[in-house]
């Protein structure tokens, strides 16, 4: 074991009960030298919102990325640090990513759905992970709709093709085709980000009853929804974890001259 | 102002003229040509012309031969250069990284395409007929006809696989898919009529195709069908440039007809790949 340093910029302690997923010194890099992390120690604690905020290139889909090692399609060209998720580090070579990946899902800032019908948008995952039971299938179908609150509207054309539904109704499609999946951990990029304000209503309200059962981890597409949807939130610029705080005291009362430079709108 | 407006107008009229007079000039021989066969061969095509032997020196009888020969021949090259060239393109599109090897293979692909046809005769010949000693036969030919086949496929198939949307892989990945997994069952269903249509023009080149058969599989006349891979078979290709050039006194009309259904058979297989390809594109939902 390795001793952690503390960089000068330590964030404030924050506590919460359970920390699902601890972040230790987490360096990251790609070959192009974009978006990049430095140093980055943060707690996110588990049946709760984490919110990673701050202007584009602060690292905060790096950070997401790295969570489920989704990073590793990417060109990183450094790594160090550790990422506990539940005291595991993912990080070390030896981790079966894919089971990780089922653990620790993740809903993309545009909806990807995959060229298949509605259902089989859901059912995926699950037969990947060698699911062939019908009535297991039809339960996670079901199950993973209602959290996303999309069963009404496509209850009974859910074998008409997944492009069939509109912009707002696909994001919701991929929070349930993640959900089907029964993760541990909801990654979230930018999720309203093509959103109407409905549809972005309707999904902050599924993230609100979500995190009874999930550890939320959401790059928000605004400050507003920042503010709006945090437990913890974590402000990020150019690669560094400037402050985390709990609940909205980082949005009142901000501690890092940068943060309250940022939150009240002097630059970003 | 008005006055170069209508030198303006002038010169666009002209401009049009010019590409629509050039896009009649490509079309207008392809349909004379086919027009041309098929009026000089139709009187030739009966059903006895296409289900029995020749006879009479080749010049009366049928060429059901020369046919069941470019079927096995065609056949034969789709099941070597099928699973060879589909397998190297989702290497290549896939799994194969950017660096100097890759690049040297895609370069070496190209140039493969490149090649005449005649010099694969030589070297099917030199490698499959003498020295593997499989002999003059439909496994030489097919053999020689997939090696340029392969090439087609190869680029036509990982074209079609690059065109698949890499938004779906990272989603398949994200969802707990090997890459095995996201290839099978996301990557391929896609790509798979661009394939389709990659392996039908490749096959359809190497159907019509007489100089690679020349020294590797085709015979002059054979009195019978071939019954394994290590015969000897007549080709229509091959069996069009013997009647064309090596039997004297050889009526017309048969000539036509056997173009007539080397024609149908190449054709026939075109209109196929436009089909698919067609269809694919309405039913494609990215």
């Amino acid at each position: 074991m390795s001793e952690v340093s503390s960089p000068s910029h330590q964030p404030s302690a924050v506590s919460f009960p359970t920390a699902k997923i601890i972040v230790e010194n987490l360096t990251v890099a790609y070959s192009d030298g974009t978006e990049s992390l430095r140093g980055v120690q943060l707690s996110m604690p588990a049946n709760a919102i984490t919110v990673l905020f701050g202007p584009a290139g602060g690292g905060k889909s790096t950070l997401l990325r790295t969570l489920n090692r989704l990073n590793d399609l990417a060109d990183v060209v450094q790594l160090s640090g550790r990422v506990l998720i539940d005291g595991i580090d993912i990080l070390d070579p030896k981790t079966d990513t894919v089971a990780l990946r089922r653990r620790v899902g993740i809903v993309f800032a545009r909806p990807v759905v995959l060229p298949m019908t509605i259902r089989q948008n859901l059912t995926y995952g699950l037969e990947l992970a060698g699911e062939r039971r019908r009535t297991r299938l039809d339960e996670a179908v079901e199950r993973g709709l209602k959290q996303a609150a999309l069963w009404d509207e496509v209850a009974n054309r859910l074998h008409e093709p997944a492009t069939s539904l509109s912009g707002g109704q696909q994001q919701r499609l991929c929070l349930a085709r993640v959900l089907a999946l029964e993760p541990e951990v909801i990654l979230l990029d930018e999720p309203t980000s093509g959103l109407d304000p409905i549809s972005t209503g309707k999904v902050e309200e599924s993230l609100q009853e979500l995190k009874q059962h999930y550890t939320i981890v959401l790059v928000p597409h605004s400050i507003q929804q920042a503010a709006r949807t945090a437990d913890l939130a974590a402000f990020f610029l150019g690669g560094e974890l400037v402050e985390a705080a709990p609940g909205k005291t980082i949005f009142t009362n901000p501690k890092d001259q940068r943060t309250e430079d940022y939150v009240e709108g002097r630059f970003g | 102002m008005r006055v170069t407006n209508s030198r303006r107008l002038r010169v666009q009229r002209l401009g049009f003229a010019a590409l629509t007079a050039a896009s009649v000039l490509t079309v207008a021989p392809i349909v004379l040509v086919v027009a041309y066969i098929i009026v000089r061969g139709a009187p030739a095509i009966r059903w006895e012309f296409l289900t029995a032997f020749p006879s009479q020196g080749m010049k009366g009888g049928g060429i059901l031969p020369a046919i069941v020969g470019t079927f096995w021949l065609t056949l034969g090259t789709a099941a070597v250069a099928v699973p060879l060239g589909v397998g190297a393109a989702i290497y290549l599109s896939e799994y194969a990284p950017d660096n100097r090897w890759t690049r040297a293979i895609r370069v070496a692909i190209i140039n493969l395409a490149g090649i005449p046809s005649v010099v694969y005769g030589l070297f099917g010949l030199g490698l499959f007929v003498l020295f593997l000693h499989f002999g003059t036969s439909l496994l030489a030919g097919s053999l020689t006809l997939s090696i340029m086949t392969v090439p087609v496929i190869i680029s036509t198939a990982e074209e079609a696989l690059r065109a698949v949307p890499n938004s779906f892989r990272v989603v398949s990945i994200s969802l707990g898919g090997t890459q095995w997994q996201t290839v099978r069952r996301i990557v391929l269903p896609q790509a798979l009529p661009g394939i389709l249509t990659g392996v039908i023009l490749g096959l359809e080149r190497a159907a019509g195709e007489t100089a690679p058969i020349l020294f590797t599989a085709a015979a002059f006349f054979l009195p019978r069908l071939p019954t394994s891979a290590f015969d000897a078979t007549m080709a229509l290709p091959y069996h069009l440039f013997v009647i064309s050039t090596q039997v004297p006194g050889m009526p017309v009309h048969i000539q036509y007809g056997t173009a007539v259904v080397l024609l149908a058979f190449v054709l026939g297989m075109n209109l196929l790949a436009t089909l698919i390809r067609s269809r694919a594109r309405a039913r494609r939902q990215w």
